[in-house]
């Protein structure tokens, strides 16, 4: 008698864990893509003045790139890589859309930013904000920055260096390493836009 | 007067050895300067690069302590470096040492000569004057051609030898 009361409150139990366990490995699916890789909320400034938001990444496939004017090298070289892509792909790329989300937000005002990117293309958008709205991006996307103190008074940032693509639903599909050749950029390029 | 015949002789003893340039190399004492290098800057951009690559070949060790362009406010000598996927760049508050019969390069991703603040934007085909302090072999002036935005190495046919 005993011994058939405690399997039954044994049987309840592992009901629970198992209802437990189901639920909550429901809530984490529902959870997974809504707080997954690239999703946050935050409010920006595009280079022309414009109040953006998360939604810029909606609509057409991105290539997403963080970092600053005063960067001597990785952010130019980029720039210029970028440009590259975009004269590549020609016609094929007329739906990508490129942004430069400044990690140095107190020196790029969307006025530099705006002459910085236009030089790469006019598919290319600058986006600025206050820091703590760049720290949500920045977060959002795994990506690091550091300012470090140089002689003077002056400053450097360390930063990450990847581009990351987006498709056309704004959703994470891979990166491209700094100075990944130009053939696979262009691959993976070719492989986003076939998917969006 | 006592200051300024120090300043003066300190300027004396800092051009004791001549540069000369040949075949695109610039010599100055144990110290051949080759493959002089800048890169296009985009628009807005306060800051540039300069890259060449420094042969030492005296047998003992030298130092680039500075550099100074009348192109920006200031020129620093920086060491670039990828980790995992973020860029890091430090100032070499020392200088950047030599060692006795070995070449050290300057390169995109690597050691290279900040300009920051720049008078103006580094434009393809113009050249940029920099000169260059060592701690043993003196002082020389350089030009760096610009190259493109994206350039990795100077043209060929201006080979250290
Ligand atoms: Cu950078």
């Amino acid at each position: 008698m005993a011994g058939i009361r405690s399997l039954r409150i044994g049987l309840w139990i592992v009901v629970a864990v198992v209802a437990l366990a189901a639920g909550g490995g429901a809530l984490f699916l529902r959870q997974g893509p809504a707080d997954g890789f690239g999703k946050g909320t935050y409010s920006l400034v595009d280079q022309n003045g414009k109040a953006v938001d998360q939604a810029l990444f909606a609509g057409h496939p991105s290539a997403l790139f963080f970092g600053f004017t005063h960067c001597p090298e990785v952010c130019p070289t980029t720039m210029a890589e970028m440009s590259g892509w975009f004269e590549a792909l020609g016609e094929d790329g007329k739906d990508l859309r490129a942004y430069f989300v400044s990690i140095d937000p107190e020196r790029d005002t969307p006025d530099i930013l705006g002459d910085y990117v236009s030089w790469v293309s006019d598919r290319i958008t600058g986006v600025t904000g206050t820091p703590e709205e760049i720290d949500k991006i920045a977060k959002a996307w795994g990506v690091y920055y550091k300012r470090v103190p140089l002689e003077g008074g002056d400053y450097t940032m360390d930063h990450t260096a990847s581009v990351f693509l987006l498709d056309a639903a704004g959703e994470f599909q891979g990166t491209i390493a700094y100075r990944e050749d130009q053939a696979t950029a262009l691959g993976k390029l070719r492989n986003l836009l076939g998917k969006s | 007067m006592i200051r300024t015949l120090r300043a003066a002789l300190a300027a004396a003893i800092l051009i004791v050895t001549p540069a000369f340039a040949h075949n695109g190399v610039t010599h100055l004492g144990a110290i051949n300067i080759s493959l002089p290098f800048t890169r296009a800057t985009l628009p807005n951009a306060p800051v540039g690069g300069g890259f060449l690559t420094i042969e030492n070949e005296g047998p003992e060790a030298d130092r680039l302590i500075s550099a100074s362009s009348p192109a920006s406010d200031v020129v620093q000598i920086h060491e670039m470096a990828m980790e995992g996927d973020v860029m890091k760049m430090r100032q070499l508050a020392d200088g950047l040492e030599l060692p006795a019969g070995e070449t050290v390069v300057l390169a995109p991703g690597g050691y290279h000569l900040m300009f920051m603040g720049l008078k103006r934007a580094f434009v393809e085909g113009e050249t940029v004057p920099v000169t260059l302090v060592f701690e043993k072999a003196g002082t020389v002036e350089l030009a760096l051609p610009v190259l493109d935005a994206a350039a990795d190495e100077a043209p060929a046919g201006e080979h250290a030898h």
